[in-house]
């Protein structure tokens, strides 16, 4: 069962990810970014991704961002996913 | 790879992401990123994923990767040491270890990963910190627990705190940890570490410190900020005068080459191994701090 | 014997010239027994702000101009075009040297039609985000500092009315932006852009919170070029005017950048006993100063002279006879400042005699080095210090292309990366310097230098220094942080890009926010 669960800071170069379960179906990402008109779209296929990964549906995200790297919002994702679902890392998905 | 240079070891905090992806442009010669003091328990999980992502992501060049991960008995350490190797890091640093057990434990964790994910067992690097008084006293054991061993460190606060004693300017409160874990390192062939110097607003003490471990037989020390790479450098780079003395001893050697003598001689005297082993050392130092180039030496070394 | 009287007569006919007669000439200055103390207190020239731009015949459409040595300080832009909205004006053209984030207010006066065309160097903060998104209807031109200088020189820029803030000014009209007389409420040191506004202007206002006896010499602007003095409570806030203490600054990216860049003067073989710089004023410009200070006492060399922009650590190192004579166009900070009320040697000029493209005597074409900064920097060699990477104003651009030219090497720093924001790109998002006059880019992750240098390439390659291809800084930073996407820029022009020699070289298109 899922369980809102938040990961990540608002120093520069982090993003901070909320997730929280929107009993709808679908995945909602709210992006507020320093970049947003640049890597705004990028940012959201990443989460995204990551969602689809770990079978993560019905979630709305609230994502700020203050210049993350891809590498660090995968990051910062799979850690929310994992606090969210109270599990750990799944490696075979995850070693990609 | 064991051997090569470690002048600087750069601490970065394993939940930080914007040092993890600057720390190598300022050239240190390794970076540790830590999984363990700088990282909340509450955080332990984020920075681990931050750190294996990094690692998988940043191209951190020809800077050496250590991730100084949790004790083996922490519900954190077997976790890291799965992701970290995972991330293909080039060396596991352990704290505060004091026995040759806990190096096979955490040896016996990463051959366990690098079989499930198909790498060369033997891989993945060790490295030790002394951080108390049974760790100086076991450190010979510790340096020759294992052959992934790569060096030993000293961490200070803990080992001071340990002692119940505190940290000075002079290190007198050291000089026993050191000089014990310069000696181990040498018996087993691997590098010694000196500990942080945290204090970044004096620079002079920290400059005598360098100078004081160079002395004393260490191959670098750990550092926490950009500014203190150029001062460790500079300190462990060979003076003009030693590579001057460097380049007349080889030379001498390729003379007695030349006329097939055995005996190598210079300024009348006579050059035993020791002295050559020395001087090979430092052209090779000096070509690694960049103060010669190739083409000044020329022939082979 | 001649007759005098009727030689007078006949001799004033030939020549043109009345008789002389007591009084003859109602414009000539009468004599006056009023002891000069109380004398100049009395100054036709002292009025209050409304009667000065009365008097100064300012009509709607006309050309109004501003200095902006006090930068972020700045109340005199405010204050005026305030009173001039009150006033009732319209259609006016603001000519700034440049524009700072405390003009933000004048974004009502441009909607109300008081301001409708702006000319300057530079625009910030909330003004440079509203006029980014359409605020205008007419593009606002910028110019470099050279180019404003010239173009006001051939009057390609008519300035009707100038208001000129000043730091201290006599009853006459003396004008200084320090004091010698210890009732300053702030100061700002060179004078340099205004004395170009005050030479060229129709009618010159200044502005002062410091009223002193005359003379108020040595002067930055003479009375002679003066016609109003209006009385104002304050001229700027002294801790926004420029910062006091000389900055040092701790971040170890600046640092690095700074210790690059000084590598690269010290080999670029303009580093000679005598030689001459120019640094701007940002945290890794600052340190650079201090690094090449340390070679230049290794090496036993002196500089001629350093241009600027002159900060206090400039100063210092003038102080210690490391520079021969500080050129001062504008002082960056108070140790400046007062080094130029104090020091024989550091000598203010004006925006011409720093920087006119025309000139062959400006000091920036003696310039062995200058030093620079960047937002971005493409693979030509183009920079951008205007735009930031969202397509946003937010900066000026100051002697950037003046200096690039004139200097014989042009050293630019800047970080690859910001952040997720590249600064090596394929091509700038506005060009303010071109290629051609850029040698040299220092970044964290190496150094590039203009294919058009190739002498500077192998003495910097010889010196071990890490020189690389720019498309290959480029390459780093794709790999970095991904691919961008393009910018939202519509259709609508909201700046013009001037070449220093007064043609245009690119143009600025506002943002438009998706919602």
């Amino acid at each position: 069962m899922l369980k809102t669960a938040t990961a990540g800071t608002l120093e520069s170069g982090d993003i901070m990810i909320e997730i929280i379960p929107n009993n709808g179906s679908g995945i909602d990402i709210r992006l507020d970014s320093i970049v947003s008109h640049q890597f705004g779209k990028q940012i959201k296929n990443v989460i995204t991704q990551v969602l689809r990964e770990y079978g993560v549906d019905g979630v709305t995200v609230n994502a700020t961002d203050k210049g993350a790297l891809d590498c660090t919002i995968v990051a910062r994702t799979t850690v929310a996913v994992c606090r969210a679902k109270d599990c750990d890392t799944n490696w075979q998905e995850a070693n990609k | 790879m064991k051997e090569r240079l470690r002048r600087t070891m750069m601490f970065v905090p394993g939940n930080n992401p914007s040092m993890m992806q600057d720390a190598h442009i300022y050239g240190p010669d390794s970076i540790m990123l830590d999984l363990e003091d700088s990282v909340t328990m509450a955080q332990k999980d984020a920075a681990r994923f931050l750190v294996y992502n990094a690692l998988k992501t940043i191209k951190y060049g020809k800077t050496e990767t250590v991730v100084r991960i949790n004790p083996l008995s922490t519900p954190y350490g077997a976790k890291d040491i799965e992701a970290v190797v995972r991330a293909g890091v080039q060396v596991i640093r352990m704290p505060k270890t004091e026995t040759k057990e806990e190096v096979l434990e955490v040896e016996r964790e990463i051959a366990r990963v690098e079989k499930e994910i198909g790498v060369p067992v033997g891989k993945t690097l060790i490295m030790a910190a002394i951080e108390g008084a049974l760790g100086v006293i076991n450190a010979y054991q510790i340096a020759t627990a294992s052959p992934r061993m790569m060096g030993i460190a000293l961490g200070a606060e803990d080992y001071c705190a340990n002692l119940k004693t505190s940290r000075t300017k002079e290190g007198v409160e050291l000089m026993l940890a050191r000089q014990t874990i310069v000696v181990a390192a040498r018996a087993a062939g691997i590098a010694a570490l000196d500990t942080v110097f945290s204090d970044l607003n004096d620079m002079e003490t920290f400059e005598n410190e360098v100078r004081l471990i160079k002395n004393m037989g260490f191959d670098g020390k750990s550092i926490i900020n950009p500014r203190q790479i150029e001062i460790v450098n500079k300190i462990f780079a060979p003076t003009e005068r030693e590579i001057l003395k460097a380049k007349d001893i080889l030379a001498a050697i390729e003379e007695a080459k030349a006329k097939g003598s055995g005996v190598v001689s210079l300024n009348g005297k006579m050059v035993d191994k020791p002295v050559v082993i020395r001087a090979e050392r430092t052209i090779q130092m000096a070509l690694a701090c960049g103060v010669i180039t190739e083409d000044e030496i020329g022939g082979e070394i | 014997m001649p007759n005098k009287i009727n030689d007078i007569e006949k001799i004033a006919k030939q020549l043109h010239m009345p008789v002389y007669k007591k009084d003859w000439n109602k414009n000539t200055r009468k004599r006056d027994y009023t002891p000069r103390k109380d004398l100049q207190t009395q100054s036709e020239k002292i009025v209050d702000l409304e009667t000065a731009i009365k008097a100064s015949g300012l009509k709607d459409g006309m050309t109004i101009s501003f200095h902006h040595h006090f930068r972020n300080g700045d109340k005199i832009v405010n204050l005026v075009v305030a009173k001039l909205a009150e006033m009732g004006f319209k259609n006016l053209t603001l000519a700034a040297s440049s524009l700072s984030e405390v003009h933000a207010p004048l974004i009502e006066y441009i909607k109300s039609g008081v301001i409708t065309s702006i000319q300057t160097s530079g625009l910030r903060g909330d003004l440079a985000d509203a006029i980014s998104h359409g605020l205008m209807d007419k593009p606002v031109i910028f110019r470099s500092h050279g180019g404003r200088a010239a173009a006001i020189a051939n009057d390609e820029i008519h300035i009707d009315v100038a208001f000129l803030g000043a730091s201290s000014c006599d009853y006459l009209g003396n004008a200084n932006g320090y004091s010698r007389s210890g009732t300053e409420k702030s100061i700002c040191g060179s004078l340099g852009y205004a004395k170009v506004d005050a030479e060229y202007a129709d009618k010159v206002i200044i502005l002062t919170d410091n009223l002193v006896p005359y003379p108020n010499v040595p002067v930055a602007i003479a009375e002679s070029e003066v016609d109003y003095i209006v009385l104002v409570d304050e001229v700027g806030e002294t801790g926004k005017i420029s910062s006091g203490a000389l900055r040092q600054t701790k971040n170890p990216r600046d640092l690095l950048l700074a210790q690059i860049a000084a590598k690269v003067v010290v080999n670029s073989g303009y580093f000679y006993d005598g030689f001459s710089m120019q640094t701007g004023s940002g945290g890794a410009s600052l340190a650079v100063t201090q690094f090449i200070r340390e070679a230049m006492k290794e090496n036993n060399i002196k500089a001629r002279y350093a241009l600027g922009g002159i900060t206090g650590h400039m100063v210092q190192l003038h102080e210690e006879g490391l520079i021969e004579k500080l050129l001062d166009v504008q002082s960056f900070d108070i140790v400046a400042s007062q080094s130029l009320k104090n020091n024989r040697f550091h000598q203010q000029i004006n925006a011409n005699v720093y920087a006119n493209p025309f000139d062959n005597g400006s000091a920036i074409n003696w310039l062995d080095v200058v030093l620079l900064s960047a937002l971005e920097v493409d693979v030509n060699f183009n920079v951008n210090v205007l735009t930031g990477s969202n397509g946003i104003i937010r900066g000026a651009i100051g002697g950037h292309p003046d200096t690039s030219a004139g200097a014989a090497l042009s050293v630019i720093l800047c970080p690859l990366l910001r952040g997720r924001i590249p600064c090596v790109v394929d091509k700038v998002t506005t060009v303010i310097t071109p290629g051609d006059t850029v040698d040299v880019i220092v970044t964290d992750y190496g150094v590039a230098v203009n294919p058009n240098r190739p002498d500077v390439a192998e003495r910097l390659k010889r010196a071990r220094i890490n020189v690389v291809p720019i498309s290959e800084l480029k390459a780093i930073a794709d790999g970095v942080i991904g691919k961008p996407d393009p910018l939202p820029f519509g259709e609508k022009i909201v700046g013009v890009v001037t070449s220093r020699d007064g043609a245009v070289l690119d143009v600025i298109h506002e943002i438009v926010e998706e919602d």
